[in-house]
């Protein structure tokens, strides 16, 4: 995983609430076996118009937005299906971060895996830099991590709240696998004892 | 003696803690993992790369049934090759790691969320994971259970573990007798009616109350399954007589002492009398209707007899932009009665609505009528023993006489990852989970509803209040 300490890049608006899964990559593409080369995907329905051009006032087709690092978006980001495909589309595509007043959980959890640093501001917050990327041509944002803020060169400054152990892990960019199996001993005692347990068996006979 | 009193999932959670690490989350024993095609060919692929194996095959089940067609013809010769790619990868993936599948022809073969249940794995006080936000279904039984993404399905494969930060708890008691006619998929779309998609985000719900208790494992299942609707990290209901009696005799369930005992240790996990929970909610069940989804997030419902909202009324400017939106997706003016609003399709099945109760409730409707000939219908069971079963009792051939398609097991049309798709513009009734923009296929209108609302809207042509439905009790089984 690439880490994460601070990035400074084009912000592009997306002013939708409850954007879901099914949308950030629609399911035709989740039956690749692959990991990668989801960012053409991204958003694929939105991007097309109903007779199936790319419709270029849709954010991440508007050639102002081609080089944003940094998505904002309304609440509620990344609800429904937990496909982490979304997280990679977005990842694939270019977005290291995403700026919304809240997150559903398991996107939550997918992006953090992916080297994706979610920020959670207040809704007048995003309301604001929502604003400023639609109107300000250019505009970027500084997110830093090791700092938990966010700001830009116009004098907006928020800072954020984050999991220090994610933020830890996003800025080493650490393997999940890797950490857990430190704890190899504690695990294989844990398992032993727990294999007792008949009734938490999946397969009894 | 145990001093504070404790809630089900704090019960759970702490017999599955294998360590907590200062500053870091917790890591979390899992007792069962359920696999499937579409989340977890890149997971085994993580592993090959990193020389892992498969911790616990015995605690891994794998299925096909996300992409999988649903008619005979359809199985045998799978048109669409990056499906059937993906089939044939879980298929070597399950063989080269030890993992047992239950293949397309086989007959435990059906929705993750179904077979889990039926087959006795899923146990009251387990941990469940799988790569599918629904996996929340199995909390019906009392046990943790969770959706999870592919990063973290190698994760558990690897190691039989998660690292998990303790979620918040959330009380929702559901009292008093449900009115006829009203479901337990009528409660949970309630229910995110009114605390919306996100409110039980960063929570565990635990189902409780007097209308809970009185519902079978089957409604129970609905409820749970549409946890992660409200955002929820799962939901979760107490194991009672009622489960114990669904789970006594399933295949994978302990037998004779060996089941005295799991009942022993199952029954001491219900909430403690004083458990504290973060968040509480009381829900009358008396006053609940049938509802029916008009827009394109499940929290956009509404009783059946209400008419489409006026986005003129919504409080704040975003949600008045939202609902512009998702009533010029839906092709809806504010104002039509529901019941004014005709289907072109009807589908019944889905994790949520698939069981043998719900096909039993939708066929007792559909009994001696005909499928109106502006809508094209089907059934499709959740597995091939809810099938068989259905089939023992001539549900199939009620469905059939009344003009559904009656369908091989799978998810279909409830994210539309086999052929089974909406047509852009068509407008369905579906027992599913999810009205999301494009959900069953590219421009396709999707309402949510009950099995009994969704066989009804078939007869009728339209949505219809099915508390005045009348059932031909000569016909019906």
């Amino acid at each position: 995983m690439e880490p994460f300490r601070t990035l400074t890049a084009l912000a592009a608006p997306l002013d939708r609430a409850n954007v879901d899964t099914d949308q950030i990559i629609p399911k035709q593409f989740l039956k690749r076996i692959e990991r990668t080369g989801y960012g053409e995907f991204l958003f694929f329905d939105w991007r097309k118009t109903a007779s199936g051009e790319q419709d270029p006032s849709f954010v991440v087709n508007d050639p102002r937005y081609n080089d944003a690092k940094i998505l904002v978006a309304g609440k509620n980001f990344g609800c429904g299906s937990s496909r982490e495909h979304a997280a990679w589309a977005l990842s694939d595509f270019g977005f290291r971060c995403v700026i919304a007043p809240t997150f559903a959980d398991i996107f939550f959890s997918n992006a953090g895996k992916n080297g994706i640093v979610l920020v959670r501001l207040p809704e007048e917050q995003v309301e604001t830099l929502l604003q400023n990327a639609q109107t300000i041509p250019g505009y970027q944002l500084m997110v830093s991590l090791e700092e938990q803020i966010v700001s830009d060169a116009r004098g907006f400054k928020a800072s954020f709240d984050f999991d220090p152990f994610r933020k830890f892990c996003l800025i080493e960019g650490l393997d999940d696998i890797g950490l857990t199996l430190r704890h190899a001993a504690a695990l294989d005692a844990f398992e032993a004892k727990h294999n007792e347990a008949g009734w938490l068996t999946a397969k009894n006979n | 003696m145990s001093s504070e009193p404790k809630t089900l999932f704090e019960k759970v959670w702490e017999q599955h803690v294998v360590v907590e690490p200062q500053g870091e989350p917790t890591l979390l024993y899992i007792d069962l993992q359920l696999v499937h095609e579409v989340t977890s060919p890149q997971a085994f692929e993580g592993l090959r790369l990193a020389g892992r194996r498969v911790r616990r095959p015995d605690r891994t089940i794998a299925t096909v049934d996300h992409n999988v067609p649903t008619t005979i013809e359809g199985r045998l010769n799978i048109v669409d090759q990056i499906a059937a790619t993906q089939i044939a990868t879980l298929r070597k993936n399950c063989a080269d790691f030890g993992v047992e599948l239950y293949d397309v022809n086989s007959r435990e073969q059906g929705i993750v969320h179904v077979i889990g249940p039926e087959l006795g794995i899923t146990k009251p006080g387990m941990t469940i994971v799988c790569g599918d936000s629904h996996t929340s279904t199995h909390g019906a039984f009392g046990a943790l259970a969770f959706g999870i993404g592919t990063s973290e399905v190698e994760h558990v494969l690897a190691t039989q573990t998660l690292p998990q930060s303790k979620p918040k708890t959330f009380r929702i008691a559901v009292e008093g007798k449900l009115p006829h006619g009203v479901t337990a998929k009528d409660i949970i779309l309630a229910i995110i009616g009114q605390i919306g998609t996100d409110g039980a985000t960063g929570c565990v719900i635990e189902y409780a109350g007097s209308a809970i208790r009185a519902l079978s494992m089957e409604g129970r299942m609905t409820i749970c399954n549409m946890s992660i609707e409200a955002g929820a990290r799962a939901g979760m209901i107490a194991p009672d007589a009622t489960t114990f009696a669904y789970l006594k005799g399933r295949r994978f369930c302990p037998k004779g002492a060996e089941w005295e005992k799991a009942v022993a240790e199952w029954s001491k996990l219900p909430s403690d009398p004083g458990a504290k929970f973060d968040r509480e909610l009381v829900i009358d069940a008396t006053k609940l209707v049938p509802y029916v989804s008009w827009g394109t997030s499940p929290g956009m419902v509404a009783p059946v007899t209400d008419k489409v909202p006026d986005p003129a009324a919504a409080p704040t400017e975003q949600e008045r932009k939202g609902l512009e939106r998702a009533l010029e997706y839906m092709g809806l003016k504010a104002g039509t009665p529901l019941k004014e609003v005709a289907v072109d399709r009807v589908f019944i099945g889905s994790c949520t609505n698939s069981r043998i109760e719900d096909l039993r409730a939708a066929a007792r409707i559909c009994a001696g009528h005909k499928v109106s000939a502006r809508v094209s219908a089907m059934v499709v069971p959740g597995s091939q023993a809810v099938k068989a079963q259905a089939e023992k009792e001539g549900l199939d051939v009620i469905f059939k006489e009344a003009g559904f398609d009656w369908r091989e097991p799978g998810c279909s049309m409830c994210l539309g990852m086999n052929p089974d798709i909406l047509s852009p513009g068509e407008r369905c009734a579906s027992t599913s989970n999810r009205n999301f923009e494009g959900r069953q296929g590219r421009g396709g209108r999707t309402h949510l509803v009950s099995p009994e609302m969704a066989a009804a809207a078939a007869i009728a042509g339209h949505f219809v209040d099915i508390r005045t439905w009348n059932v031909n009790e000569e016909v019906a089984v």
